[in-house]
């Protein structure tokens, strides 16, 4: 157990020099008002900096993470995160650029968010991109803002009121609907595991915004019937979003834009190799069609083909959704990525993705359910049913992973599927490292049915045992000197 | 076993009329789904509920669950020791983990909630 | 030819295929229309690791970053030294590669250091309890605006007009959503109007929100201010700027009830405006109210203290339409910077750093002010960035001075009509004496001001 930074240091210890101040100092009262300067420092640690660097680095080592470890996390896409990607974002000319700069000292920047703009758009069948967003979560927020605004420009803003949403969704979707004055619908999908069309034709009117779907959806299967959906959606009046989570089976193969949908986001933390850094930093680029250009936040990057500017000039934009241009260390990040790949390497990227996952649904499933046992895409979802009734569930088996080196997957979601465990290998995995999560898995359906006690005190290896969750809910502990 | 001297909703809220008013919490049942409570939101005392509006939240690590009003009525007292405690909510669902009580509903309203005997097929069992 | 990152041998592929029960890749797209499947992608073909490091190099050389030049540009944005230290510990994998902690087993390095940030994030802001950050310090005014509509339960938001223009700009855009209400307290003289707030502190309003030191760089008295603001009912929303708060009295001593803000100085580059660190911190009361990741303390199976997520139930997971956000990235490595840095500066260093930005911006402000033709243009306190009233016109000035190598300031006309000729100066660590003795030479240099002495 590592103490907290607040345990470490002493009175004093600091060891970190500043500059001296080398101007002539005037008294603080003089310059600011006396109620206003601070009457006790806070109670930050003293600590040398040799202290400070163990503690970080015996901290790291607590972590699993994806260069010691495979995260087959559905809906994640832990994808190896390439070094260059690292030295580049970290290139002087773009770490130490103030986005306040004239454009004429910031012209490669400017052709970098240019570049990867096209290519995000050609790879999504897209007309434009904002690459303002943060995370995926505020892309999509930023998509059904358009898509509000361009109701409202027809007319017909008070009268669409509705955004549907399959049972299977992620959280994030029927949140951002809420966030922005929706209400949300939810549809059925059916015994095959997508939309069931049917249902969505009930619900669609005229008080259809839009539906949020994604395809590959949550369960991993292609929506065959999306032209179909796109259709009726269309037909209706409302849009169609696309949550960009599962970008990753398709990329090179088929497009959102090409399939129907007028606006999506990405996670480029996912399918563009950007890391995940613990939580964040990511980044949620916002691709539309045609008729939702007019709404794109601004500034967007134009160019003449020589020289690149900011423009302003979107009358009908839905304004900024945040300061500054966007999270560009994470662009560059992407734009490496996908100048690495190429054309060619981003269509077998995801091949790889959806060859991995087939590969180890076939590898399973004679030991573990597979309630929608079609070919899958990039991931594919069991159900721990069949080792619930012998004697261990679905968490508990996914602890039992961490002791043989694996990070849990995704679990409990999507909410439709019981005891559901969702599987997403990426496509940089060997199949050497496929092959040992097989292993592990079919080992810990033999435990399961020998021996379940092994799996239900799982993880036995980790650093630390089971965490009380509900103490930490019944009785915060969320600062250390303010309980 | 389900009280016989409560009624019940189809969101698993039950109610007992004691001395005049109802006294209203949630079943065995839904505790046991939504696993741990450690936290319960409470209505203000003195706001006006209509039978089957939300009036509050239960929240366990996993999961988060609305409450509706069984029976129309003033709140005339929330049960205190939920914030220090959530977890009476879990041990004494029918007893100490009661949550609001309300006050004047009608005998319409009453009607309208399920017997035990409703209630029990409803869980299925 | 290989391909990057992508291991697989044909043969092994075709091993992988007969465990499937198909013939090819294309098999495993059989749902997927033939109509859609036919396009080209405009995306340069593949390339070495060699080439890519060329190509990317090439672009940042296109540009001319501060390091380069003397910048006094800040308008929060800072540009700040970060200790190397700090890029060390980013470069540990465990930490740049882990996801998300949500199985708390193995990330209790994230988990623990995300509390320590909302500990010493806690400790600078005089509040007592932080979330785990937001995506910056823009998104996070509409998060803690809607926060206090929530607690309050009333429908307008105030916000003072020296907020920064562009987390203003993001306001009106989120408060788009729920049609919250939003109003704007002008200025009187460079600072906040007290008797047109007084008018607008109506029992409609939720919450101030005001920024200190405010966007212009000035710093008011908080305690009457929000004296005001509680007497109305209302919550007091302070924007503020951690770099001050070693000298700056902090926020939840003089009343705020939220507080949030940028903490991109402390360990993270100006990156031509992202990937930042927001932060947010509140009273114990509002706990439950805070949007995004929370991590908490607790105990596992063997006793042993440890960190987990908690309040779960309030994000977008779990409350799907009723989270209080749809936020679901926390800026953990960001954050980490941050975290990094404050624990090498320590609460001495804070105030150090404060001090030496103070100090200098002083020095710097009081020569500019005697130029002929110059002005400090708000006559009121400031901390370390000033409003610089020029005699010519704003761009003319900063476009002469880019060619001497000097980003003098940030022009305001855009946003502050009445600021037109007016540059938002910005001193802190790295602008020495030196350089700020050159921004007063290069400034008396101009045409405009030696016409001004002329005459």
């Amino acid at each position: 157990m590592e103490p907290l930074l607040f345990e470490l240091g002493a009175p004093g210890r600091h060891d970190a020099k500043l500059p001296p101040v080398g101007v002539t100092e005037r008294p603080l009262e003089e310059l600011l008002p006396a109620g206003m300067l601070r009457q006790a420092p806070p109670a930050w640690p003293e600590i040398n900096e040799l202290d400070v660097m163990r503690h970080f680095n015996r901290l790291s080592q607590l972590n699993f993470s994806i260069d010691t470890n495979f995260y087959p996390l559905g809906s994640c896409t832990m994808k190896y995160n390439p070094k260059i990607n690292e030295a580049m974002a970290r290139l002087e000319g773009f770490a130490h650029l103030h986005p306040y700069q004239p454009s004429s000292m910031t012209q490669g920047a400017l052709q970098l968010l240019h570049e990867l703009e096209r290519m995000l758009a050609s790879l999504t069948g897209m007309a434009r991109v904002s690459l303002q967003p943060a995370a995926g979560a505020h892309g999509e927020f930023t998509g059904i803002l358009m898509i509000r605004a361009y109701h409202e420009s027809r007319g017909e803003g008070a009268t669409r009121t509705k955004v549907l949403v399959p049972d299977s969704a992620h959280g994030t979707n029927p949140a951002t609907a809420a966030l922005a004055g929706y209400d949300v619908v939810t549809i059925r999908s059916n015994e095959r595991g997508l939309v069931d069309v049917e249902d969505l034709r009930r619900h669609l009117g005229p008080d259809t915004a839009a539906i949020m779907m994604t395809n590959p959806n949550t369960l991993g299967l292609f929506e065959e019937e999306i032209v179909t959906i796109a259709g009726l959606v269309h037909e209706a009046g409302g849009l169609l979003y696309y949550d960009g989570a599962n970008l990753n089976a398709i990329m090179g193969t088929v497009r959102p834009g090409d399939m129907g949908f007028d606006v999506m986001h990405m996670n480029l933390h996912k399918t563009m190799s950007t890391p995940h850094g613990g939580g964040g930093p990511g980044a949620g680029p916002v691709a539309v069609a045609e008729r939702l250009v007019p709404f794109l936040p601004t500034p967007t990057v134009e160019t003449d083909g020589q020289t690149y500017w900011l423009s302003f000039d979107r009358p009908a934009s839905i304004g900024r959704v945040r300061a500054f241009l966007g999270n560009f260390g994470v662009l560059v990040r992407a734009y490496t990525y996908l100048v690495t790949m190429g054309a060619d390497g981003i269509v077998q990227a995801s091949q790889d993705a959806v060859l991995n996952a087939n590969y180890i649904k076939a590898s399973l499933e004679d030991r573990f359910d597979v309630p929608f046992n079609q070919t899958c895409m990039h991931e594919f979802v069991i159900s721990g049913d069949r080792q619930k009734a012998q004697g261990a569930n679905t968490l508990q088996m996914a602890k039992r992973l961490i002791d043989f080196g694996f990070h849990p997957p995704t679990v409990y979601f999507p909410l439709i599927v019981h005891e559901a465990m969702m599987i997403e290998p990426t496509d940089t995995e060997s199949k050497t490292t496929l092959d040992g999560f097989i292993s592990a898995m079919r080992t810990i359906a033999d435990e399961v049915e020998a021996s379940p006690d092994l799996v239900r005190q799982a993880p036995h290896t980790a650093p630390i045992g089971r965490v009380d969750e509900v103490m930490a809910a019944r009785k915060p502990n969320l600062c250390f000197t303010c309980r | 076993m389900l009280p016989t001297d409560c009624l019940y909703t189809q969101t698993h809220e039950y109610l007992r009329v004691q001395d005049g008013s109802a006294v209203v919490g949630i079943t065995t049942h839904a505790t046991e789904q939504l696993g741990d409570v450690v936290f319960v939101e409470l209505p203000a005392v003195g706001r006006v509920l209509q039978k089957g509006e939300s009036f509050g939240v239960v929240e366990s690590v996993k999961a988060v669950s609305d409450l509706y009003a069984p029976v129309g009525g003033t709140v005339v007292a929330v049960n205190e020791a939920l914030e220090g405690q959530p977890g009476l909510v879990n041990e004494d669902s029918f007893g100490e983990g009661w949550i609001i009580r309300l006050q004047p509903f009608t005998e319409a309203d009453l009607a309208a909630c399920l017997s035990p005997e409703a209630y029990a097929a409803l869980i299925g069992g | 030819m290989p391909f990057n990152y992508l291991p697989h041998t044909e043969a092994e592929r075709l091993e992988m295929l007969a465990r499937i029960g198909v013939a090819s890749i294309d098999d495993l797209y059989q749902a997927v229309p033939d109509s859609l499947r036919h396009f080209e992608l405009e995306i340069p073909p593949s390339a070495s690791e060699l080439e890519v490091n060329r190509r990317l190099s090439s672009l940042a050389a296109r540009n001319v970053p501060t390091s380069q030049v003397n910048s006094f540009l800040g308008a929060g944005a800072q540009r700040r030294y970060a200790p190397a230290a700090v890029d060390w510990v980013l470069h540990r994998s465990e930490f740049l590669t882990a996801y998300t902690p949500y199985q708390p087993e193995v990330a209790q390095g994230t988990l623990q250091v995300i509390y320590e940030f909302q500990s010493l994030i806690c400790q600078m802001t005089g509040l007592d309890v932080a979330n785990a950050s937001l995506y910056d310090g823009s998104t996070a005014v509409p998060e803690a605006a809607f926060m206090a509509m929530r607690i309050t339960r009333r429908p307008r938001v105030l916000i003072a007009r020296d907020v920064h223009p562009e987390y203003r700009e993001v306001l009106a855009t989120y408060a788009s959503g729920p049609h919250a209400d939003i109003a704007e307290v002008p200025l009187s003289g460079g600072m906040l109007d007290r008797a047109r707030l007084a008018e607008l502190l109506t029992p409609e309003v939720a919450c101030l929100v005001v920024q200190v030191p405010s966007f212009l760089g000035t710093v008011q008295d908080m305690h009457s201010l929000a004296e005001q603001v509680h007497a109305a009912g209302a919550l007091l929303v302070v924007v503020a700027d951690p770099t001050s708060l070693g000298i700056l009295e902090a926020p939840g001593a003089y009343g705020a009830d939220i507080v949030v803000g940028e903490a991109q100085a402390f360990g993270n580059a100006v990156a031509f405006g992202g990937p930042y660190v927001g932060f947010m911190a509140c009273r114990e009361t509002f706990a439950r109210q805070m949007p995004g990741r929370i991590v908490g303390q607790t105990l596992d199976s063997r006793g042993q203290r440890c960190f987990t997520l908690t309040m779960q139930t309030r994000e977008q997971h779990i409350r799907r339409e009723k989270a209080t956000s749809n936020i679901c990235t926390n800026q953990a490595l960001n954050a980490l910077a941050a975290t990094v840095h404050m624990a090498v500066l320590g609460p001495t260093g804070l105030r150090d750093l404060g001090r030496i930005g103070l100090q200098r911006a002083h020095a710097l402000a009081e020569k500019l002010a005697r130029l002929p033709g110059f002005s400090l243009a708000i006559d009121a306190p400031f901390f370390n960035e000033f409003v610089l009233r020029l005699p010519a016109d704003a761009n003319a000035t900063t476009t002469a001075l880019a060619e001497r190598g000097i980003l003098p300031g940030v022009a305001l006309g855009h946003w502050y009509p009445e600021y037109a000729d007016c540059l938002l100066v910005s001193v802190t660590e790295l602008n020495t004496p030196e350089d700020c003795d050159r921004l007063v030479d290069a400034l008396a240099d101009l045409p405009a001001t030696r016409s001004v002495v002329a005459r």
